[in-house]
């Protein structure tokens, strides 16, 4: 066998695979998105833009994603610091933080509604303290913040795990000694997390980053189940082009607005987190 | 002024007691090898002088100042690791004078340290480089530099040359003596290369499992070897022993032939060095097994009364495995040990 063939030959299935199974039907919604009837037309484009809950359900979806990355990236770091730092039970603590990530965002989304909703444990919780002379109910139209927030919560509790598993084996990867370096040469254990771990975690930054962003732009069962039609999202909006108004074109064209704008942020954190040449570890 | 005080120091992980009761002392500017075979407790003993390990028992004082409680950066000293440690984020410049930001020093004083001490080390030409562009000796450049720019009281070396080659090793070995004599720091290098040891210590500390068995010259450890360990551990090849039967009155019976040494009863251990025997008349007979021509001298493997036995001897001589040769000491170079304490007898 020549050599070097053989790499080529060993990624030949699953190239097959990626082409059959995503290529092709990317091919087939891309060109539903630029032809209606016959001919290239950018008319569905136009639709989508044009429809009064685009401006309000992308304004909702880079908002959601605005608040939520930025607690988890926090959070998954703060968390795998910790994680880091000990000695014993560290995969227990690791497998009981990652639990949530084996649970649907639907299944998810309905936990959620469990406790919010006006039936669920936190009014119940609150009417038994006293807190509350009735039940409230929190994800109704005229509390918006309340149910963002209520989506939110579900999101950060729902994926920030993800975030954590790439970022605790990226913390894993650095060296010892290079902490031990800043401490003799004067770095403050804050000092140690910014100058050395944030730099030098950068790839697995990158890494976790883009999935967290794509992924937040995705969002759309954990919104269905807590929001409804309260909280307009991009996703909805496709599942509500292609299975209510029966218009396959038009989602095809804003799926591709979502992929365009997921593109667009990954170059983003691509370019921003970049590590120059020689630099890395 | 950085004097050294290191007092009662022991320090256990768990069960096993890495360092037992350490008692040392380390001049102002000297220049202290801690050297040992791995495994004896060197590290750690360093890493409890830098603070980043806590001694279970015992006192590190620095310039009279007693330091065990302090946290690193707070004991004057600047560390150069066994790999370096270079940041990989950082370019040289920002490696070398990263002490020096953390210090929060004017910029144009962090330039004017960074550039005098890469120019010291001579990688003034790397400093928009990263640890990537470098090599390993660059990088170990760039370790030393980033100490030295501190200016601290003490520098405290882990091993530095170990990961580089044979002939950058030597030539490292040279330099940063030299540089290090011009710090007026006081120094404290760990390694288990002998060489490295007695090329560039002014005292070496022998460690081994857990204690300081000697701390002396280098010469001083070489030709009077405090414990059986250290003969047989400096020098290559380590010293020979053989036992030695008292005949009353100083003389002593070493297989066969008779030498004075120490008036005393109970048995000893003969001690000589390989490059203090000469082929002669008189003297101890032993049987050749191995001959190796190293160039400048022939190193021969004998064997005296079932006991391994090396002579280095001229590069001249003929000897071919099995021959019998006899070996004359060096009279004033022979040593005496006590097989019950493994101490020198003198």
């Amino acid at each position: 066998m020549n050599a070097r063939l053989l790499p080529y030959l060993l990624i030949l299935p699953v190239t097959l695979f990626l082409c059959v199974f995503f290529l092709y039907p990317f091919l087939l919604v891309s060109k539903q998105a630029f032809t209606q009837g016959a001919g290239f037309t950018l008319e569905n484009f136009r639709d989508v833009a044009s429809h009064w809950k685009f401006p309000i359900s992308l304004k909702n979806t880079l908002l959601l994603a605005a608040v939520v990355v930025p607690v988890q990236l926090a959070l998954a770091l703060l968390m795998a610091t910790m994680v880091n730092r000990m000695e014993k039970g560290r995969d227990l603590v690791l497998y009981v933080w990652t639990i949530p990530l084996g649970i649907s965002d639907l299944a998810a989304g309905i936990i959620w509604l469990a406790i919010f909703e006006q039936s669920g444990f936190l009014n119940s919780m609150m009417t038994g303290l006293g807190l509350a002379e009735q039940p409230m109910n929190f994800l109704s139209y005229q509390s918006p913040l309340m149910v963002f927030t209520a989506i939110a919560l579900a999101e950060i509790w729902r994926a920030t795990a993800i975030m954590l598993v790439i970022l605790v084996a990226g913390i894993g990867l650095i060296p010892k000694e290079y902490y031990e370096a800043a401490e003799v040469f004067g770095a403050s254990p804050w000092q140690r997390f910014l100058r050395v771990t944030l730099p030098l975690l950068r790839p697995s930054l990158q890494t976790a980053l883009i999935l967290r962003v794509v992924l937040a732009f995705e969002v759309f069962a954990v919104v269905a189940a807590l929001g409804g039609t309260l909280f307009p999202v991009l996703m909805g909006e496709i599942y509500s082009y292609q299975f209510d108004l029966q218009n396959s074109n038009g989602a095809a064209a804003l799926a591709l607005v979502v992929l365009g704008i997921s593109i667009a942020f990954t170059l983003v954190i691509l370019r921003v987190l970049r590590v120059p040449k020689g630099a890395t570890i | 002024m950085a004097v050294i005080e290191i007092k009662n120091v022991a320090k256990t992980f768990g069960a096993y007691t890495a360092l037992h009761d350490i008692n040392l002392t380390i001049a102002d500017q000297e220049f202290m090898v801690l050297l040992g075979a791995s495994g004896c407790g060197k590290t750690t003993l360093l890493r409890i002088i830098a603070g980043l390990e806590t001694a279970s028992t015992g006192e590190v004082w620095i310039g009279g100042r007693r330091v065990d409680h302090l946290a690193p950066k707070d004991r004057g000293i600047a560390m150069v690791f066994q790999n370096y440690a270079v940041f990989p984020h950082l370019t040289v410049f920002e490696n070398i004078g990263f002490g020096l930001r953390m210090q929060k020093l004017p910029n144009d004083e962090v330039r004017r340290r960074v550039e005098r001490t890469a120019g010291l080390m001579q990688i003034d030409q790397l400093l928009k480089r990263y640890s990537g562009e470098l090599s390993g000796g660059q990088r170990q450049r760039v370790a030393v530099a980033r100490a030295l720019a501190m200016e601290p009281d003490v520098i405290l070396m882990d091993e530095p040359l170990s990961n580089l080659d044979a002939l950058l090793r030597m030539e490292m070995r040279a330099e940063l003596k030299g540089v290090l004599a011009e710090s007026n720091t006081t120094a404290i290098y760990v390694t288990h290369d002998q060489v490295e040891a007695m090329s560039m210590a002014d005292r070496i500390s022998v460690m081994h499992k857990g204690e300081i068995v000697q701390a002396a010259t280098p010469l001083e450890v070489y030709r009077n070897p405090a414990a059986e360990f250290v003969a047989g551990f400096i020098g290559n090849p380590p010293m020979n022993f053989l036992p030695a039967t008292s005949q009353g009155g100083g003389k002593w019976a070493v297989a066969g032939e008779l030498f004075d040494g120490p008036d005393r009863s109970a048995p000893l251990k003969f001690a000589i060095r390989p490059e203090d025997l000469r082929p002669a008349e008189q003297g101890l007979t032993a049987t050749a097994k191995v001959i190796e021509p190293l160039g400048a001298h022939l190193l021969v493997t004998c064997e005296i009364d079932g006991e391994i036995f090396r002579a280095i001897l001229d590069s001249d001589m003929t000897v071919r495995p099995g021959d019998r040769i006899t070996l004359a000491p060096q009279p004033d170079r022979i040593r005496w040990f006590d097989p019950e304490t493994t101490l020198s007898a003198v």
